[in-house]
């Protein structure tokens, strides 16, 4: 009997995605993959898969999906309200994020609300049983390909899994919140700052704005002052011969408002991109609300890769950093080792206490 | 004009060989393209992650984990100053187009009004017209096509069109195109092809790529049928529409 995950109420967003559909953008192809690739790898690495897997990304609200396989272990990474398991004999219960959680034939996850963020993730121990579309699980749904049938998760949706039950292992949770930075986004001018007048590059430095309610996987649009072009956009100026888009680009229109292209990002475009957000802060923005407000600092290319690199420290530290987790009520034997001794018995928190 | 390279962050930057359409800038950005992919092939520019032809620019795309911008630009500007290779082996491509409904071509007679010619010399001009694929993008499989015949030139519908066809045939500007899946657009429909652009079951789902001759072959609305079977089952020979140029 094959093992699934069944979704008997569909989120609003969910897409399975992995680190994206590299290597096709010559043909058109974008890339896809996850928004905030940081709390991905995370969930992966949380499950034991590799950092290449797919997971279901939820936006806004993600689904109630009923586990039928004799057991999987799942990872959540990322703000939910909490999500929630439930029945078939037991009473519901709240699951924490940033962690695993062994579930059982018959029981419901239900993933609930993304607070604060714009996305969690789900992964499963194992990974889903689906084929890859060029290379890649990435959902791009404007060509309705990748992931489960090209598509956001619908009703009735019986998700495939890769392990009729959960390997053996203990359940693992993330050390600390992973520190995804704070304070202006970094961003490296170009390729075509020089389509700006200094007056529109210094407006798109030393101005606030907000993420509209356009936004989504394909790209941010900016609310905020107009940002002028060096020539008149009657006479061109906010028209060049399309060239390729990077994630990130943020390209401005002849309207004169930022829009970030992030990962549905079409891979060719006409309008003069003047700066490019540092990739250590495409997960901060794949994280954005509509209403948030987000002030844009300039870095050289070199700070740029140097930020990257930091980033990866910290995120290997926070994969060596994992710590067993153990149901509410249970020995955390690890903290009881490392800093309990004298005292005597540490008992995890139970989540619903905090 | 020199090369330039315009930073694209800390993961792509643009080599720009110059500001305008032409043929020989294009070869070049073909060149680099095809040059890049060699090298990578042999283990060679580690780090570098893809290339991204457009008209008149190739967009490097790298791994800033695994390499770093000081590093990689050397690199290509030693591949440009060894000289590119000139005419590479292109493919030519031949692509089959109904004219003759007018459910597949609602422009065609105000593209004859507008330029004064008649729908014969229409179709006439766009089988005549020397193309080639210049950039494939805004959506998978969906190529700029330039090489129109110069009197067929016009600028895009005022009104753009909410919906249009998949494997439309379209004109504006200098260029033409294939509508890959059922679109917004603002061409004008000339004719359809029974082929579809982009298909996920086959190997290579985009058919064409950039640096593809292109021309197109008159058919008929039989023949039209006939092909947009096998192509529906996956049964057309794409291969025998390819030739080695």
């Amino acid at each position: 009997m094959s093992a699934h995950l069944k979704v008997v109420r569909a989120g609003l967003f969910d897409t399975l995605q992995d680190l994206g559909r590299i290597g096709f953008m010559a043909l058109g192809m974008p890339t896809a993959g996850a928004m905030d690739r940081i709390a991905l790898r995370l969930a992966n690495a949380l499950c034991g898969n590799p950092a290449g897997a797919a997971g279901l990304e939820i936006g806004v609200m993600g689904p109630d999906l009923l586990v039928e396989a004799e057991s999987v272990r799942i990872a959540l990474v990322g703000p939910l309200s909490p999500a929630l398991i439930e029945g078939p004999d037991a009473p519901t219960k709240p699951l924490d994020s940033d962690r695993t959680h062994l579930l059982k034939r018959g029981q419901t996850l239900k993933v609930g609300m993304v607070e604060g963020s714009s996305t969690a993730y789900l992964a499963v121990a194992g990974g889903f049983a689906l084929p890859p579309f060029m290379g890649s699980l990435s959902t791009y749904a404007r060509a309705g390909v990748g992931g489960f049938q090209g598509r956001r998760l619908a009703q009735g949706d019986a998700l495939p899994l890769a392990r009729e039950q959960a390997p053996a292992g203990e359940d693992k949770k993330l050390g600390q919140p992973f520190d995804y930075g704070s304070g202006p986004i970094s961003i490296v001018w170009g390729p075509q700052d020089d389509h700006f007048s200094a007056r529109g590059r210094r407006t798109f430095i030393e101005s606030d704005y907000r993420v509209s309610k356009e936004a989504d996987r394909m790209g941010i649009r900016f609310e905020g002052p107009t940002i002028e072009h060096a020539t008149r956009v009657d006479k061109g100026g906010a028209d060049i011969i399309s060239d390729g888009i990077g994630p990130g680009a943020i390209q401005v229109p002849g309207a004169g408002l930022p829009i970030v292209l992030l990962a549905d990002r079409q891979t060719v475009g006409g309008y003069p991109k003047i700066a490019t957000v540092a990739s250590a802060d495409l997960p901060r923005l794949g994280r954005l609300l509509p209403g948030q407000t987000v002030r844009f600092a300039a870095i050289t290319v070199e700070e740029a890769e140097q930020l990257r690199r930091d980033q990866e420290a910290r995120f290997q530290r926070a994969l060596a950093g994992f710590t067993a987790a153990r149901p509410p009520g249970g020995i955390d034997l690890a903290r009881l080792y490392e800093e309990n001794l004298i005292d005597g018995i540490v008992y995890e928190r139970d989540s619903a206490s905090r | 004009m020199s090369v330039r390279y315009l930073s694209c962050g800390d993961t792509a930057f643009t080599v720009e060989f110059g500001n305008e359409i032409s043929p020989e800038i294009n070869g070049k950005v073909m060149a680099l393209h095809a040059e890049i992919g060699r090298a990578k092939a042999i283990g060679r520019l580690p780090g570098v992650v893809e290339t991204v032809p457009t008209m008149r620019s190739l967009m490097v795309s790298y791994d800033p984990l695994a390499t770093s911008r000081s590093k990689l630009e050397p690199e290509i500007e030693a591949l440009i100053a060894r000289g590119l290779p000139t005419g590479m082996a292109m493919r030519r491509v031949s692509i089959p187009c109904c004219y003759d409904d007018p459910e597949f071509a609602p422009d065609l007679a105000e593209v004859a009004k507008r330029t004064k010619k008649t729908t014969e010399q229409v179709i006439a001009g766009h089988l005549a017209s020397p193309f080639k694929v210049y950039v494939l993008g805004f959506m998978p499989g969906l190529a700029y096509v330039a090489g129109l015949e110069p009197s067929l030139y016009l600028p895009r519908r005022s009104q753009p069109r909410v919906r249009v066809p998949r494997s439309s045939v379209a004109i504006a500007m200098d260029m033409t195109t294939i509508y890959p899946f059922e679109s917004p657009g603002g061409w004008h429909l000339i004719g359809r092809t029974p082929l579809w652009m982009f298909d996920q079951r086959r190997e290579q789902p985009v058919f064409l790529a950039p640096g593809d001759s292109l021309s197109f072959q008159r058919i008929d609305r039989k023949s039209f049928d006939r092909i947009a079977r096998d192509v529906e089952s996956g049964t057309f020979d794409w291969a025998k529409l390819v030739q080695s140029a």
